[in-house]
């Protein structure tokens, strides 16, 4: 019966064209807009650019050009030095929505449904009637295609106008496409200049050209030659599985039973585990998965949420690294000097419905960024750049969640966006991300993510806080700096000179007015390696003796360079030394080497002091609680170390000496 | 006489430097203890009848930047005004500014920092500007009325000037040294100073012929008067018992020019005794002359608001006409100029209002 009314629909289904599914979802495509048009196919073809080249093990270089044909129309040139597409496959790729080899994998990249590329020919087709060129040439040896193409828009179906064999100077292997399209160009946000920024600042490894329509031609450079670590294709999770997803891989499998579906078809599942589901779901385990029903899926589906499963394996993701972000980003933005790059974060993988993620962030401050606007946030997915739709993203809102006053950024009530010359960037990379809209332009709020965002962003913001605490501090006692080295010399001189008497000591006064002990780090790069100097200079009225800290890059201290012998070296780059006592008004200089380091890796070393009041010093955090913790794991320190410690913090010595200078004003009547 | 004032310039300087010195030589940070120069530090002085300073005390310290470097800037300036002393030379207050170029950090940003700090060395040690040999670059306040003085020139030589008939249109140009050993009063034909505010003002009266009709001598205060201005006004009023009114704008500043020939200037409140002249009066234009007169006015702008209602607190403004005068007026927000009395004619001020306001006060 039922049947029988579905066959009775379907007579009446029309089918509807490709054409028509795209008008009636231009929006959701992103063809929207003149503008967004534009941007969404140098978007397209960027991103199965550098999806191409990273699965072929190519270092990208991508290559986009924008010609403007006539007031609205352009003509989009993208061009890759990937592997190529082979003769046959290429009027499929480009002549055809929803037709591509990542449809199905759960894996990371950059392309998930395969309507990108075709979209785009099939906005320039619709828009301007003129067809796409494509050439491609898959090794040295061979010549290069070079097909012309339309989309026949009734059938979903590629039709090639035009096909050449053409010789390709210059390029060993690549594909190039030439596509007419309405749009519109534009500079600043949501341009495809800010586009392509993204795309380098997150693809360290790609080389990426842009010449613009008024012939300004940019060169973002690669910074580095190692190429993300290859994405692994994974089996889904069952958690989060969905109950359609389910039945269609029943029905596909080849299993035989249903704990051998279970074991094989998905990650995670052992036989024990797959027993049990099948007992929990009441089902025979020898069942076959093909004649696996409507009402027993839902049970297994329940059956899964009951069942304890392992997470699912995240060495499938493939995070840009500390390291990478950092000279991404460095790479980028150097022309607005910031002065401060906070050690960006990328956080432990984690998971959300089956599906792992993992979150990196990054800060940069200062320099000539605005510190009268709100930070500039950097929103990326799988290292693809998110431009609209800031306000709805997760990125967005777990930046608005932080406090960020605490870590010296000004925001108001302690939500919200804040303000300063700061950059913030978020990564999330995910075999799947889940996206608020299938346009692909902000991440869904999903707890999990946004809590790990924000993990991230305070870790790395307590680096920007101590940064921004350090160089307050450093400008008000540069101050006092001037004040002794300068001008009580010649105060002294002149007022000596008056009276007729010779020049009276400076120390006591010096110590007065400075009462802290400076620390000053001092890096220098010279041939492949970092010569640093920590100078110490104790401008209190008293002899200090404490203890001093400092990290370095794990495995770069050479050792023998050091010159005041330090207390403890640690495997991870952690340094300790146990002072001589520094009389008042002496200076005492630490000085070493870091090798196998490239310059942009180190600048400013991490110092801490115990044993001291830390209001007592400048250019030096106190020793935090967590110091030791590494090396709990690590290398179990002796009960020696311990009390050695602790003895070190009976050292604390608050000296405050009574002030009987008169500050403001005062009354005396 | 005037040597010794020179050499007690010189020690009261010296004090300040070897205080300096035996701060530091203790090691103390050194620091230096200035009279504080606010509304809140002046105080009326019964004897003189004249509002002088407090016994507040700032200090300076070196511990602060900016008190480093005024202390290395007092330092050179001492330098600077002793070299001239023993020189015999003097210098104007700008040229002191410029002086400064040569201290490299300790040189002044602005010409408003030597002056202040030319004043603080005043308060300090008791001292006048000239006695440090430094003046004021224009005097330009100038008198016409039937006195004669005695100046003496820049050749030494005496000469007499009768400030009616032995000057032009623009009158007798008051020097910045009104002292008696530059001049001397010798004759006075006048009943009573006015002192007018503005140029305008002042030649209006000249050309309506005021200083012969009301027997008066007419000062032009050229805006806040200048010291040797109050100082002229004031020996006036002591060696020859000359009543003084002044005349001005009315609005919340043209008060304070009053206040300061009155009772002297906030700023100067150290030497109120030599420039403030505690009889005078205030003819006008006042709140109830802009209702009386239906006088052309303006709006009141926010800082003449607030400049009304600080004098409300300002002790010099205490009694009861300023008291009426500045609430009316921030009643009716409204202010008016001198020369708004014009919408009767040009000789309306000379024909009526002055004698009027100079009747009330007993003058006319």
């Amino acid at each position: 019966m039922a049947r029988s009314i579905a066959e009775e629909l379907a007579k009446k289904q029309k089918e509807i064209s490709v054409s028509e599914f795209f008008e009636r979802n231009k929006h959701i495509l992103g063809f929207d807009t003149l503008t967004r048009s534009l941007l969404t196919a140098v978007k397209e073809g960027v991103d199965n650019s550098l999806d191409a080249c990273e699965e072929a093990n190519i270092l990208p270089e991508i290559f986009v050009e924008i010609k403007q044909v006539s007031r609205n129309e352009y003509l989009l040139i993208s061009e890759d030095n990937g592997p190529g597409i082979v003769k046959k496959q290429i009027p499929h790729i480009f002549g055809r929505l929803l037709y591509g080899s990542r449809f199905h994998a759960i894996r990371q990249s950059r392309g998930q449904q395969g309507i990108g590329i075709s979209a785009a020919v099939m906005h320039g087709q619709l828009t301007t009637g003129k067809p796409t060129k494509v050439k491609s040439k898959t090794s040295k040896e061979d010549v290069a295609h070079e097909i012309t193409l339309m989309m026949d828009t009734k059938r979903n179906r590629p039709e090639v106008l035009k096909q050449d064999f053409v010789i390709w100077e210059g390029k060993e292997h690549g594909t190039r496409v030439e596509i007419h399209l309405k749009g519109k160009y534009i500079k600043g946000k949501q341009s495809v200049f800010e586009y392509l920024k993204g795309t380098a600042i997150v693809n360290p490894h790609a080389q990426v050209t842009l010449i613009e329509p008024d012939n300004t031609k940019t060169e973002f450079k690669r910074v580095t030659d190692k190429m993300p670590p290859t994405t692994k294709e994974i089996k889904p999770h069952p958690e989060g599985i969905e109950l359609g997803i389910l039945m269609k891989m029943a029905k596909a499998t080849k299993a035989k039973r249903m704990t051998s579906f279970l074991t094989q078809d998905f990650s995670r599942i052992s036989s024990r585990v797959a027993k049990e589901i099948c007992e929990k779901a009441e089902i025979e385990p020898t069942m076959r998965p093909t004649r696996l029903k409507l009402d027993s899926a839902k049970r297994v589906i329940d059956a899964i949420k009951q069942v304890k499963i392992m997470s699912p394996q995240t060495d499938c993701l493939s995070p840009i690294g500390e390291l990478l972000i950092k000279k991404g980003l460095k790479n980028v933005l150097e022309d607005q000097r910031p002065d401060f790059y906070a050690p960006p974060v990328t956080r432990d993988p984690g998971v959300y419905s089956g599906n792992p993620f993992q979150v990196e962030v990054g800060v940069v401050h200062g320099g000539d960024l605005p510190s009268d606007a709100p930070v500039k946030i950097l929103r990326f997915a799988n290292r693809v750049p998110l431009l609209y739709q800031q306000g709805g993203c997760a990125c967005t809102k777990a930046v608005e969640n932080v406090d960020w006053r605490r870590y010296g950024l000004e925001q108001r009530g302690g939500k919200g966006i804040p303000y300063g010359p700061a950059i913030i960037l978020v990564h999330v990379a995910s075999t799947k991300i889940p996206f608020t809209s299938e346009a692909k332009e902000a991440i869904a709020e999903i707890p999990e993510i946004r809590e790990e965002i924000e993990w991230a962003l305070r870790r790395c913001a307590r680096r920007l806080q101590i940064h921004i605490k350090k160089k307050v501090r450093k400008k008000k006692t540069r101050e006092k700096f001037d004040i002794v080295q300068t001008i009580l010399p010649k105060i002294a001189e002149k007022s000596a000179k008056i009276v007729g008497k010779p020049v009276p000591k400076l120390e006591p006064i010096i110590t007065k007015i400075m009462d802290v002990v400076w620390i000053d780090d001092l890096v220098e790069y010279e041939k492949g390696k970092h010569n640093v100097t920590i100078s110490l200079y104790n401008y209190t009225s008293s002899r200090k003796k404490f203890n001093l800290y400092a990290v370095v890059p794990e495995g770069s201290i050479d050792e023998k360079s050091i010159s005041l012998k330090p207390t403890r070296i640690r495997k991870s780059g952690k340094i300790r030394w146990e002072l001589r006592a520094i009389p008042s008004t002496e200076k005492i200089d630490i000085t070493f080497r870091l090798k196998g380091l490239d310059k942009d890796d180190f600048d400013e070393a991490e110092i801490y002091v115990s044993g001291i009041n830390p209001v007592q010093v400048i250019g030096a955090e106190p020793l935090p609680g967590d110091w030791d913790l590494d090396e709990e794991i690590q290398e179990p320190s002796t009960l020696d170390d311990f009390i050695e410690e602790e003895q070190g913090d009976e050292e604390m010595e608050v000296i405050g000496e009574a002030d009987e200078e008169v500050e403001e004003v005062m009354e005396n009547d | 006489m005037t040597e010794a004032r020179y050499k007690n310039a010189v020690t009261e300087l010296e004090d300040i430097a070897s205080d300096i010195y035996k701060q530091m030589d203790k090691g103390k940070i050194p620091s230096m203890k200035i009279p504080v120069r606010t509304k809140a530090n002046i105080k009326f002085s019964r004897k003189n009848h004249v509002w002088t300073l407090g016994k507040s005390m700032g200090a300076r310290s070196a511990k602060k930047l900016n008190g480093a470097y005024m202390l290395l800037r007092t330092l050179h300036m001492m330098e600077f005004i002793e070299d001239m002393i023993s020189n015999s030379r003097s210098s104007t207050l700008r040229e002191m500014y410029y002086i400064s170029e040569g201290w490299e950090q300790a040189k002044f940003s602005t010409q408003n920092e030597s002056n202040k700090l030319a004043e603080d060395l005043e308060a300090i040690t008791g001292c006048m500007r000239e006695d440090f040999k430094l003046r004021p670059e224009e005097d330009g306040a100038r008198v016409i009325g039937n006195i004669t003085l005695e100046e003496v020139n820049r050749k030494g030589q005496k000469k007499k000037i009768n400030c009616r008939d032995d000057v032009g249109d623009s009158g007798y140009g008051i020097p910045y040294n009104v002292e008696k050993d530059k001049i001397k009063f010798k004759d006075i034909g006048v009943k009573f100073i006015i002192a007018i505010e503005t140029g305008g003002m002042f030649d209006r009266l000249v050309e309506n012929g005021f200083d012969e009709t009301a027997s008066a001598l007419l000062l032009h205060l050229k805006g806040q008067p200048a010291r040797s201005t109050r100082r002229f006004v004031k020996r006036l009023s002591v060696e020859h018992n000359l009543p003084v009114a002044v005349f001005t704008d009315g609005d919340p500043w043209s008060f304070r020019i009053f206040a300061s020939v009155a009772y002297g200037a906030i700023n100067t409140a150290y030497i109120s005794e030599y420039l403030a002249t505690p009889t005078t009066e205030y003819i006008g234009i006042t709140a109830s002359d802009i209702l009386n007169y239906e006088l052309p006015s303006d709006k009141l702008n926010e800082q003449d608001i607030r400049a009304l209602k600080a004098e409300l607190s300002d002790p010099r403004f205490k009694g009861q006409f300023w008291k009426n005068e500045i609430e009316l007026m921030l009643d009716i927000k409204k202010k008016a100029e001198q020369q708004a009395l014009a919408k009767y004619g040009l000789d309306f001020v000379t024909d009526k209002y002055l004698p009027d306001k100079l009747g009330e006060m007993g003058l006319m």
